[in-house]
């Protein structure tokens, strides 16, 4: 695939997939309702998943899907239905630390946003290769093999876990 | 890239989308809803549709228009934004898994939409997309069959990700790739998949066919929309043309469902005896045929096991809301049900409101 | 104008602190933990961009990006099991009602 591209036609992408990244994460974040707020998600994770793409990370793309989009909302809203604030217009969903809250949010994000500004990137400007899934593949099996393995005794255990936590006691 | 080349690239992909829309509109959803119909009535000693156009095969259209004449109701207290976006994201989910599926070979040129490199990996990504329009359509209407159908659904589509998985990544293994158009080609230079590497090839075929029926909620893994338990699951508030837009969706993933499996496990189009799309289509049809009809409204669903003794289903019968399935007295609600019930029941006190948009 | 390396930063960027704006204001035990989840992607696109733009040779930013991915599906499923047995038990997932630690 030729490099040639149109860079307008880039940054168009990538100003439509922040908002559309964006817009529903305040959302999920400021949503009366529960269940809207963790259907937002959906947009959320997919406007990520299109910035993957724009940065040639199809793979991650692929899993971002399957497992964000496809596993953690959908488990997100099955305990939310599972317990009782099902939707809850009436219950109070936030806190009294909104205020110091969101001073929090915008300090931490000025803040990196600062040190974003003031470094310098040292960009190194060769093009990705097309084709990366093997070459992820390889990763994980050679340069990254200690931490393929504890990821997966993780899982098993967090599997374990989830279980015990969650199973009715007899 | 030009502007003119991204118009260009946006006209194709337009072009495309029409296409591949038309062609599962009428051939899938039509011709596959007219052959279930029909072979379901022939196993049932029945004729199936019969009157309207010769031997009844303009039966789906005209059931089409009339659903498109019907009035689109509204549940009163339903959540209207998400009670309209969920058939919408069914059905997008639904054609979106087209895009990665060859249809044959004309000249040099491979008949798809687009040869992502990690083909059957975006096919799972689609396939578990659906979920969520299932869970929001039932969660939005207002009603607790809708609200328990998507439940039930949203489980068992989620539990049979994981095989459905496995299928595929025995298949991405063998073949060295992810991308479908090298899955096929792979099995020109071997056998195919399903004779490669004797009794695992089966296992694989058979473990994805399982779960393949379990994702597109058809009979026997039809709980999620259990006519008789249930209305009709998730859907149930659903008229009109958003009620077709979940049968399209659904339709959509059931046919790419048979169609991956021909691709994976009976060489897509390869065929050395017969003309490519002829060798296609007639795999295809026969796992259409295996998925939709064989499995069909015959068998028992599968059923979740019975209540272990000592657990709350009597009193979750008594403090269930009235109108639910608890009121018929022969009814048998399986134990799964019951957690659910016992969360809808208990949402349902004064203090709390109900995992119902309404209440 | 070409779509740099800042971009992506400032991207990932708001979504974490929109995040963190959600897990420090939420009362729903549920809704903290969305917040997490849009900080992890926060992190992920930064993981990503790195790759893309420092090293695009290596694959080491890809790599760390999914074992996120896999570590936050473990945190969504642990967390949620969490929240079942608090709901069980104590009938609430208000994390500012679950105080029965507290003297």
């Amino acid at each position: 695939m030729p490099e040639a591209r149109c860079p307008g036609g880039e940054l168009g992408a990538f100003i439509i997939l922040s908002l559309v990244t964006l817009i529903p994460a305040v959302v999920v974040v400021t949503s009366g309702n529960i269940v809207r707020s963790a259907l937002s998600l959906i947009p959320t994770f997919l406007g990520v998943t299109g910035l993957y793409i724009l940065l040639h990370a199809e793979f991650v793309a692929g899993i971002q899907i399957l497992i964000y989009a496809g596993a953690i909302t959908v488990l997100i809203l099955f305990v939310i239905m599972l317990t009782q604030g099902g939707s809850g217009v009436r219950i109070r969903q936030i806190n009294e630390q909104v205020p110091l809250g969101a001073m929090a949010a915008v300090w931490l994000g000025f803040l990196i946003l600062l040190v974003v500004f003031r470094t310098p990137w040292q960009i190194d400007a060769t093009s990705v290769p097309q084709y990366n899934v093997s070459s992820v593949g390889t990763a994980f099996l050679t340069d990254y093999m200690l931490i393929f393995e504890v990821t997966s005794l993780v899982l098993l255990v967090s599997l374990i876990g989830a279980i015990i936590i969650a199973r009715r006691e007899e | 890239m030009t502007a003119r080349d991204w118009l260009e690239e946006i006209g194709k992909a337009i072009l495309l989308t029409v296409v591949v829309f038309t062609y599962l509109a009428v051939v899938t959803a039509m011709l596959g809803v007219y052959l279930e119909r029909k072979i379901s009535g022939w196993i049932q000693a029945r004729l199936g549709p019969k009157h309207v156009g010769p031997q009844g095969l303009l039966q789906t259209i005209a059931d089409t228009v009339k659903l498109l004449q019907k009035e689109h109701i509204t549940p009163r207290q339903a959540d209207v934004l998400i009670f309209n976006a969920a058939p919408v994201l069914v059905a997008v989910a639904g054609l979106l898994d087209w895009v990665v599926i060859p249809f044959g070979r004309l000249g040099d040129r491979v008949l798809i939409v687009r040869d992502l490199n990690i083909g059957v990996l975006y096919f799972a990504a689609m396939a578990s997309l659906t979920v969520v329009g299932i869970l929001a359509g039932g969660w939005s209407s207002n009603n607790k069959y809708a609200l328990l159908g998507g439940l039930r659904s949203a489980s068992q589509m989620l539990s049979y990700e994981i095989p459905l998985a496995m299928g595929i990544l025995w298949v991405a293994m063998v073949a060295g790739t992810l991308s479908t158009v090298g899955i096929v080609q792979a099995q020109s230079i071997n056998r195919w998949f399903l004779f490669q590497a004797f009794p695992f090839g089966f296992l694989a075929a058979l473990i994805f066919l399982a779960a393949a029926t379990a994702e597109v909620n058809r009979v026997p893994f039809d709980l999620p929309e259990a006519e008789s338990e249930l209305v009709a699951g998730y859907f149930a508030e659903y008229t009109g043309m958003r009620f077709a837009l979940f049968q399209l969706g659904e339709y959509a993933e059931a046919f790419a469902m048979a169609a991956m499996a021909t691709i994976m496990f009976l060489g897509g189009w390869l065929e050395p005896s017969l003309p490519a799309w002829l060798w296609l289509g007639l795999a295809f049809v026969a796992v259409v045929v295996v998925v939709l009809l064989i499995a069909s409204p015959h068998m028992d669903a599968v059923d979740v096991p019975p209540p272990a003794p000592g657990s709350t289903t009597e009193s979750v019968l008594e403090s269930a809301p009235a109108g639910g399935p608890a009121q018929s007295p022969d009814y048998r609600i399986p134990h799964y049900d019951c957690t659910l019930m016992v969360a809808i029941a208990r949402s349902s006190k004064p203090d709390a409101r109900g995992p119902m948009p309404g209440g | 104008m070409q779509v740099g390396l800042t971009h992506y930063l400032v991207v990932s960027t708001l979504l974490f602190s929109i995040g963190l704006y959600g897990v420090l204001t939420r009362r729903n035990a549920v809704a903290i933990l969305m917040g997490i989840e849009l900080m992890l992607n926060a992190v992920n696109i930064n993981l990503v961009a790195f790759n893309r733009y420092i090293a695009p040779g290596a694959v080491g930013g890809q790599t760390f990006a999914l074992v996120i991915i896999t570590l936050a599906a473990c945190e969504a499923a642990v967390g949620l099991a969490l929240v079942m047995a608090a709901y069980r038990s104590l009938e609430t997932i208000h994390v500012d009602e679950i105080n029965v630690m507290k003297w």
